[in-house]
């Protein structure tokens, strides 16, 4: 399966650089409307195809993959830091600390957090631009995201803390601060990136599902969420078949991710 | 003799089939949501309402294609000249659906149970002209006079809603007199409503009304569902369609579709002008000038709008009354211009300037502001992003925000913590006094600046002398000088930003016969009594 592997992280650097040069590959500006041409099908001009408001589809998949494949890995920065953080110190510490902390967990992860998501974004102030609104929302899907992690970490630190080699550790001597710097961080660490890795197709697809919802990064500024919206409901599929460009990227990318996670997880 | 014998029973044969096959005649259409109630006067929804159009006997009838009022149990009526009194001359030899007669015993019963208090319906809301008792006098079995405290103007059209309901009857508000009654209710899946075998209308040729034997009405969410099943010939009409699922239609069976041009609807931008609001002084004193306002207005390509976003099937918006309105429309009145020099002209007469590219005021201030609208509508969504590319043409930053609903009712109405909005009209009545709710300046749905204790600029004075004249004013003529000016007003000083009215978009199976589809509601089966079903019947 090695190649598969190989195959999808090609594959994700190959639309990770067309992302980062999507200034100079975009025909047009993404938020544009050529309004003569609106839902126009591929041409020389426009390579998939214009919007409903005839803003150039190429243009808008570069620039909303960028946005969206720059910002999920970063919400998942956030949700794997504050997992291990959360996770890692209740399952080192244990005992009441540690019950604690997976009780506020559990609550949390008990809590409607898509509609909480929602009346968080209500509150937000209304003139932020569209570039600093997208940031807040995947700020805050990093924010909400860590608990389900933090449970595996808390497991995997508990774990760790009563293995064979962190006993003897401590019975030669070794502070609390040396225990978790040398033996545990260091072996927690494939659970952090599996997490992160996990976590970033999620926040892609929470990103998307808000977009459908309209709720997700504001106009003009393109995310996969707001390109999916093409395809929402049979009244909105033309018979263009590339208005499903996105959708195939998007599949695409987060198959791939997945791949490369799966890859990573099996040795371990 | 046997051959001629075996050639009548053959033509007699298929005499039967006919006759059994035009008996049988079933029309099928859906609706969105459950009807709430069955009570006609509690009707609120849009579900509720269908049900009372195509089940209710009223008095008078306002034609929808005509748009004028018609006789229906009332045969003759005539308001008094202080507006405080309607009498009704009632059709005789009427029955209920149950075979109870119909005298003006039901009328005066229906009357009394819509103004009770503890009723709290909605249909009733209409006629609470001012404190006291409407009071009724049966005059004789087919007359009667129905007594209000307070003027009201177009009191007669009113009645339009006002479904009579049975004094006598058991069967309560089942007993109806109107084309069907409901025979059959399924909750969640169907209203199977049978042809009232009762009903008082006859065609020109003597034969009894409604055409059409049974109607089936299912229930069905989905509106993507509703356009396949009419497509596969399951059901026979769509009664209002959007403009994509109009296109959709239309490619695959075009002489399916009716586009009937501007309906009552419209959408439309305004500016938060509340004294209270949390907004910055200086923003304030832009949404306060008709200059900023009248230059954001002409900025706006309306006509790109009425063809990108509703693919042609809208146009241009005027002011609060659609040309679909014939009566009430001012016509001397035309829609604002897109006109981004003439728009620069004015706002530099309130001192705004182009500073490299950023439209600024005479403190310098960049001129930034977001407009909220309801997340989940695609329209109002496309809308505000073309208006984002118009505005940017003159320098001016435009932030689109979509909300939840709840998120965004809480800010429009409540905080005021907003800066503007993008929302729709939806204009069921034609009458101008069914506007008063947010043309006097004291009114909650008086958006862009709601209860004013006392009006704050001299043309919202203006404007609440004119509805109040109108109100109590009889006769029509003077009604619509006063309302023109209403119009003209809101056209130059522009409180809400008017953008486009969407056309009434209908589709309607080709076996269906006498559909006119209309732009009042109810579009396609307004005239259900005469709609009838040829050949080409859906299939189960």
């Amino acid at each position: 399966m090695k190649w598969v592997r190989r195959a999808a992280i090609i594959f994700l650097l190959a639309v990770a650089l067309a992302c980062v040069f999507a200034e100079r590959l975009a025909p047009a500006d993404y938020a544009h409307q050529f309004r003569d041409i609106p839902d126009a099908p591929a041409s020389a001009a426009h390579w998939l195809g214009t919007d409903d408001l005839g803003r150039d589809r190429f243009s808008r998949v570069l620039h909303g993959t960028r946005i969206s494949l720059l910002l999920a890995p970063a919400a998942a920065l956030i949700a794997s830091f504050l997992a291990a953080v959360v996770g890692g110190t209740a399952g080192f510490v244990g005992g009441a600390l540690e019950r604690a902390v997976m009780s506020g967990t559990d609550l949390f992860l008990s809590l409607p957090w898509f509609f909480l998501l929602i009346t968080v974004r209500a509150l937000m102030p209304l003139n932020v631009s569209p570039i600093t609104s997208v940031i807040i929302t995947f700020a805050l899907l990093g924010c909400l995201g860590w608990a389900a992690a933090a449970r595996v970490v808390c497991a995997d630190a508990r774990s760790l803390k009563n293995s064979d080699f962190a006993l003897q550790a401590r019975a030669s001597g070794s502070s609390g601060y040396r225990l978790l710097r040398h033996h545990l961080l260091p072996n927690l660490r494939p659970v952090l990136y599996a997490q992160f890795w996990i976590s970033i197709p999620v926040f892609i697809l929470t990103e998307a599902n808000l977009g459908i919802l309209g709720l997700g990064v504001s106009e003009p500024l393109p995310s996969w969420g707001s390109l999916l919206r093409e395809l929402e409901g049979y009244s909105s599929v033309t018979s263009n078949a590339w208005q499903f460009a996105p959708l195939l990227l998007f599949i695409s990318v987060v198959s791939c991710f997945h791949l490369v996670v799966l890859d990573r997880e099996l040795p371990a | 003799m046997s051959k001629r014998w075996f050639a009548s029973l053959f033509v007699m044969v298929l005499t039967l089939g006919s006759a059994t096959a035009q008996s049988g005649t079933e029309l099928r259409f859906c609706l969105w949501s459950e009807p709430k109630t069955f009570n006609p006067l509690l009707v609120q929804d849009d579900s509720s309402e269908t049900v009372r159009y195509l089940t209710g006997g009223v008095l008078v009838r306002l034609n929808r294609q005509t748009q004028q009022l018609e006789p229906e149990l009332a045969t003759a009526w005539k308001t008094s000249r202080d507006g405080r009194t309607i009498t009704f001359a009632l059709r005789q030899n009427v029955k209920f659906s149950d075979g109870t007669a119909f005298s003006a015993e039901d009328v005066a019963h229906t009357i009394q149970q819509m103004m009770d208090p503890n009723l709290h319906s909605p249909t009733g809301d209409s006629f609470r002209s001012g404190e006291g008792k409407v009071e009724t006098k049966v005059l004789w079995a087919d007359k009667i006079a129905i007594f209000f405290p307070a003027p009201i103007a177009g009191l007669d059209k009113l009645f339009d809603q006002v479904a009579i309901m049975s004094a006598k009857s058991p069967k309560k508000e089942r007993a109806v007199l109107g084309p069907y009654y409901v025979a059959e209710y399924k909750a969640g899946s169907h209203l199977n409503l049978e042809r009232n075998p009762n009903y008082w209308k006859h065609d020109s040729s003597g034969h009894q009304l409604p055409y059409i034997d049974s109607v089936r009405l299912d229930i069905q969410q989905n509106r993507d569902i509703e356009i396949l099943r009419l497509l596969r010939g399951e059901i026979h009409l769509v009664n209002s369609l959007n403009a994509e699922y109009f296109d959709k239609v239309i490619a695959e069976k075009p002489a399916l579709v009716h586009d009937a041009g501007p309906s009552m609807d419209s959408e439309q931008i305004w500016f938060n002008q509340v004294a209270s609001a949390p907004l910055p002084a200086y923003k304030k004193a832009w949404f306060g000038s008709t200059n900023f306002r009248r230059a954001i207005s002409e900025s706006i390509n309306r006509e790109d709008l009425s063809r990108v976003v509703f693919r042609g099937h809208a146009r241009p918006a005027t002011g609060p009354v659609s040309p679909g309105n014939q009566f009430w429309f001012n016509t001397r009145l035309q829609p604002h211009p897109f006109d981004q020099k003439a728009a620069m002209k004015r706002l530099e007469q309130d001192g705004f300037r182009v500073q490299n590219g950023a439209l600024r005021d005479k403190d310098g201030n960049a001129v930034e502001f977001s407009v909220v609208t309801n997340a989940g509508n695609k329209y109002r969504e496309r809308m505000a992003t073309m208006i984002q590319q118009d505005l940017a043409g003159i320098g001016i930053k435009l932030h689109v925000v979509t909300l939840d609903f709840p998120s965004l009712i809480e800010r429009i109405a409540r905080t005021f913590n907003y800066e503007a909005c993008l929302l729709g009209a939806v204009n069921i009545g034609l009458d101008p006094s069914e506007q008063m709710n947010i043309w006097l300046s004291s009114a909650e749905n008086h958006q862009w600046n709601p209860g004013q204790k006392a009006p704050e600029t001299a043309w919202e004075a203006e404007i609440d002398r004119l509805m109040r004249a109108q109100a109590s004013e009889l006769n029509e003529k003077k009604r619509k000088e006063y309302f023109d000016r209403v119009q003209e007003i809101a056209w130059e000083q522009e409180p809400f930003i008017y953008l486009v009215n969407r056309n009434a978009l209908s589709a309607i199976s080709t076996s269906v016969q006498n559909a006119h589809p209309v732009v009042l509601r109810p579009q396609v089966f307004w005239n259900i009594d005469r709609l009838s079903l040829g050949s080409e019947v859906a299939q189960k």
